[in-house]
């Protein structure tokens, strides 16, 4: 096994078990190794030291067939505490991960769909436990049965290997209200910058909750003051890939100004949509510093006393 | 708790029989029962009301026919098997029953799925609106 020479963030620097995807769709990506393509994957499903995971917005759909082999994560309730208003501890983790044949050398491609929404939610909390080889199945599941690859409902029996209990970083990638308050100076100044990704009448204060998913609301609407507009779906082609680097670039930096050097944060409603953003900025566009506020809208517009802005303008 | 109509509330005893993970395999068998759209709602996707409380699009229709009892129609795509399975709990417990008897259904009911664990509650408030929509065609159909 060989360490890729590569510039992945501190915590999550590691072996890879699996050779990475040299297509050259993904080689213009700043990380390319944290993405796979359908027929990379289709070539290396069964390989010893892969593990596939399927993580989606519909807690039965991978039960109506799944790429073989691959096992299920359910962000909701596997990867959430079940009481407190967090993520599972690192014993929790270490069993999830166990009892999958997860070991921590694993190559671990996740694959979900509505464009990867909860597959990148699923890998970003992998990533709060530094597990080192994470990547995502660029297309998804809508990518794979679209190609009419093999499907199966057999459920695999893999063998419980030991996963080490690991403390989870809450500081790198993850970011807490109180970070965000302290963030919003440099938000002024212009050395860091926040990414609302909800969509348009969620920013301006319209909507207090995302279309269609009126139970997850808020008091107040609008954004976080100095926060710039980018729909998360808006990095997703039609085919469900993730867009160009070329496409990326023109969002990210030349429409809405960021560069990679910036100290970014990103939110939505409860932290989901906003990791798939936290995917393309870090693994996609190289950005070195982009944390995932979870607590995200949820939180914000409950809260009491911190400063919103509505419209459509940052403010 | 008002009594259930007597479909409705044999599915309440099979959920609360079973432990969370079975929950979730009965679900599954019953977002695969439910039955298609007759012909006169085939391509009337737009005559029906779409639930926007369920994270997958989903289509209702309901009739009250001349005896007063209630018949539903669901369309929902296979993409989206739990909005499938709340949809066929519905129609599998209520249709064909008494306008009255569908309205005294209490709101609630769903928590005694015991889906909670398995599902998440966010997910399941899909379900509430579901009925309650169910309800509001019932009364503008019999008012």
């Amino acid at each position: 096994m060989t360490a890729l020479r590569v510039s992945v963030p501190r915590t999550i620097v590691g072996a890879m078990a699996l050779p990475a995807d040299t297509d050259p769709k993904l080689a213009d990506y700043a990380h390319p190794e944290r993405l796979v393509t359908t027929e990379w994957l289709a070539a290396n499903l069964g390989t010893e030291g892969l593990v596939v995971v399927e993580s989606d917005e519909d807690v039965l759909l991978y039960d109506t067939g799944h790429i073989p082999g691959a096992v299920k994560v359910d962000w909701h309730t596997e990867l959430n505490d079940p009481v407190t208003r967090d993520y599972v501890d690192g014993t929790r983790f270490a069993e999830i991960c166990g009892e999958r044949g997860i070991g921590r050398d694993t190559t671990v491609v996740f694959y979900g769909d509505r464009n990867n929404w909860w597959a990148t939610y699923a890998l970003w909390v992998f990533a709060l436990f530094g597990h080192a080889d994470v990547r995502i199945l660029d297309g998804g599941r809508a990518k794979w049965v679209a190609e009419g690859r093999e499907m199966t409902t057999e459920q695999p029996t893999p063998a419980t290997v030991e996963y080490p209990v690991v403390e989870r970083d809450d500081v790198t990638l993850r970011a807490f209200k109180d970070d965000v308050l302290a963030h919003l100076p440099k938000v002024r100044s212009g050395d860091g910058a926040l990414v609302d990704v909800r969509s348009p009448g969620e920013y301006s204060g319209e909507l207090l909750h995302m279309p269609d998913y009126p139970q997850e609301g808020a008091v107040r609407g609008g954004h976080i003051p100095g926060a710039a507009s980018v729909p998360w779906a808006r990095a997703a082609a039609e085919d469900a890939t993730f867009r160009s680097r070329a496409e990326l670039e023109a969002i990210y930096l030349q429409e809405q100004g960021l560069s990679a050097d910036d100290d970014v944060v990103a939110y939505c409603r409860i932290g989901e949509r906003s990791s798939h953003t936290w995917f393309v900025l870090t693994h996609l566009l190289g950005f070195a510093h982009v944390r995932n506020y979870d607590g995200s809208w949820t939180e914000w517009g409950n809260a009491v006393r911190v400063p919103v802005a509505q419209g459509s303008e940052r403010g | 708790m008002a009594e259930l109509p007597e479909a409705l509330a044999e599915l309440v005893d099979d959920f609360s029989a079973v432990g969370p993970k079975d929950r979730l395999q009965l679900l599954l068998e019953l977002s695969q029962e439910l039955p298609g759209l007759p012909e006169r709602y085939a391509d009337a996707a737009d005559s029906m009301e779409q639930v926007h409380e369920c994270q997958s699009p989903l289509f209702l229709a309901v009739e009250v026919d001349d005896a007063e009892r209630v018949h539903l129609f669901f369309s929902a795509p296979p993409e989206a098997p739990t909005t499938r399975g709340f949809a066929s709990i519905m129609h599998t417990g209520l249709d064909g029953e008494p306008a009255a008897d569908v309205l005294a259904v209490p709101d609630d009911f769903y928590i005694a799925l015991g889906l909670g664990e398995a599902v998440s509650p966010l997910r399941l408030r899909g379900m509430a609106a579901m009925l309650s929509r169910i309800k509001k065609q019932v009364r503008a159909h019999t008012a």
